[in-house]
């Protein structure tokens, strides 16, 4: 076992507990336990915004996925990428205030309580609820699996220590410190996140001789690395934009961002947010890909894309600062997992419980269900993971394009198009969700459908159904000062 | 009541300021990235050891458009109360 690389681990897991164990004295303190558990009491400040956004993006896939395919691809890789520094400022701008004061005004604490005020309709907060508990359920046992890896790989300790280790850690903060404790770690693992990449990368190009000297190894082992059309050249300019779709403006849609965008404490810490979020999620994105290119001069011939950055960091760095360093991916994966947990159980307890099994549930009720329903999710979650099934792994293939599917038009036109109703919105949710999952599956068959990625058409249906229904069934103006 | 609250104009306003900075950002990176980069190998040039069109599209593109979002923040974007208050039902 590696101690010197663990041990700056471990006091980071401690510092998070410590984060967790502050913030839910703060809530045990509070008024209002709905809006605290789940939202921290909408006064978050810009910093903790802009980290709570770009932590929660920022998962596994960015910092051990993400890199590991550039490894392979080349700068082809990093180019898409990027595509994602776009999320930084256009979900708070798109979102922005209209949401933040709509968002009060129907005191709404998660994404589908604005559905339910906005549409008024018990079939779009069900059909939302579902799919968010289905979706985001598989997302997050995947993200479980992913650092349960990680720490496998760190520690020698056998896959099913590792995973019950994570989840412990997890479930630990969740479970007491609800949406503060969560937005607050997000803010130190983001700033984590931050400092670790930017290390990792000196330590890199160091190991390597400088840029020039690595751009010329990767031109002599093959000239496709430094282009923008991937090592085999099939990455083309239609694949790679059509994922400004996926991860770039179709953020908008996903329910654990956009709650962000409406826990701000005022359009101050707002504006803020949208500059800090822009050059953290740039810095992040950048670096950690640039890092998995460089990595394939110094270290030649690794074969499973996750052990990228680990192995480098390891190669490159003394093991105590490999140790912090490498806390950064696991802060990644930790900060999505607890949020997703957060998402999903606020659906369950708020948007189903309690708007249609249980109303006039009193306070003391609703406190034990939602710390039960949290820890039931770890749990469920956790038994999951210790062996995946094939059909989890199949859903979390489509968790986020077909999320994006389904809520971004029925969020982003039912604030800004008032003709949009509740028509529209079901109907775009099932012709979002639909289609996604039948063009995955012809996809996976034929290829990609005119060389873009799957989440392109269905976004572009589900518009068209949004439209179409709102404007034939039902039309009706709403009044957004009502 | 006359249906729209003042603070809407500017919410519309900056979301289609969000939009158009969005656009730019993808004509910037697709251009520099497609437009150099589909040259031969052989004939691309280096900024700091980067291949130019990843330097232009990626460090440079990126670096525009944080200037831009502080520019377009501090400049363009209001401050607007977002609870109610005083103003319920001017």
């Amino acid at each position: 076992m590696n101690y010197a690389v663990l041990i700056p681990m471990i006091i980071f897991l401690i510092l998070i507990f410590f984060i967790g164990y502050w913030s839910s004295r703060k809530l045990s303190s509070s008024s209002n336990f709905i809006a605290d558990y789940f939202l921290g009491g909408r006064e978050l400040g810009g910093f903790v915004l802009a980290m709570t956004m770009v932590a929660t993006y920022g998962s596994a896939s960015s910092f051990l996925g993400g890199p590991g395919t550039a490894y392979t691809m080349g700068f082809g890789w990093v180019l898409l990428a990027m595509t994602q520094v776009v999320t930084g400022y256009f979900v708070l701008m798109i979102l922005g205030k209209k949401f933040a004061i709509m968002a009060r005004r129907y005191k709404a604490v998660t994404m589908i309580d604005f559905l339910k005020a906005r549409y008024d309709s018990k079939a779009v907060v069900l059909l939302s609820a579902l799919s968010i508990i289905i979706f985001l359920f598989s997302a997050m046992a995947a993200q479980w699996i992913g650092g349960a890896r990680l720490i496998e790989s760190l520690t020698g300790l056998s896959y099913n220590s590792a995973l019950f280790l994570f989840a412990v850690s997890v479930l630990v903060y969740v479970t007491i410190g609800g949406f503060r404790a969560v937005a607050l770690t997000d803010a130190v693992q983001g700033a984590v996140m931050l400092i670790g990449t930017l290390i990792l990368l000196v330590a890199v190009i160091v190991a390597g001789g400088g840029i020039p000297n690595i751009v010329q190894d990767l031109i002599n082992e093959n000239p496709n690395l430094v282009t923008p059309y991937g090592a085999e050249g099939n990455l083309s300019a239609a694949y790679v934009s059509s994922f400004w779709i996926l991860v770039g403006v179709g953020v908008v849609g996903l329910p654990q961002i956009a709650v962000r965008a409406m826990s701000y404490k005022n359009s101050r810490s707002m504006h803020r947010a949208l500059i800090i979020g822009t050059l953290v999620t740039g810095i992040i994105m950048l670096n950690m890909h640039l890092i998995g290119v460089f990595a394939r001069p110094i270290l030649p011939g690794i074969d499973v894309g996750d052990k990228v950055i680990p192995l480098i960091a390891l190669e490159t760095l003394p093991a105590w600062l490999a140790g912090i360093v490498l806390a950064a991916p696991m802060a990644a994966i930790m900060s999505t997992v607890d949020s997703l947990l957060l998402i999903v159980s606020s659906s369950i307890v708020r948007d189903v419980y309690l708007n249609y099994i249980k109303p006039e549930a009193e306070l003391k009720t609703i406190k034990r269900i939602s710390f039960g329903v949290t820890a039931m999710l770890g749990i469920g979650v956790f038994l999951l993971a210790l062996d995946p099934p094939d059909l989890l792994i199949f859903l979390n293939l489509f968790a986020f394009g077909g999320l994006e599917a389904a809520f971004i038009w029925p969020v982003v036109l039912g604030l800004y198009w008032k003709c949009g109703n509740k028509y529209g919105a079901i109907a775009s949710m099932i012709t979002g969700i639909g289609t996604y999952v039948a063009l995955h599956f012809y996809n996976q068959e034929y290829g990609n459908l005119l060389g873009v990625h799957t989440v392109t058409f269905p976004v572009l249906l589900s518009l068209v159904a949004f439209i179409a229904f709102s404007l034939l069934v039902g039309r009706k103006a709403y009044d957004y000062a009502g | 009541m006359n249906g729209t609250d003042w603070r809407f104009k500017i919410a519309h306003r900056e979301a289609l300021i969000g939009v158009g900075l969005a656009l730019f950002n993808f004509v910037w990176w697709f251009g520099f990235a497609y437009g150099m980069g589909s040259a031969p190998v052989e004939e691309y040039t280096y900024v700091f050891g980067l291949p130019a069109w990843f330097f232009y599209s990626c460090v440079v593109g990126f670096l525009v458009i944080a200037v831009l979002v502080i520019v377009i923040v501090k400049f363009f974007f209001v401050e607007v109360p977002f609870d109610e208050e005083e103003e319920e039902k001017r």
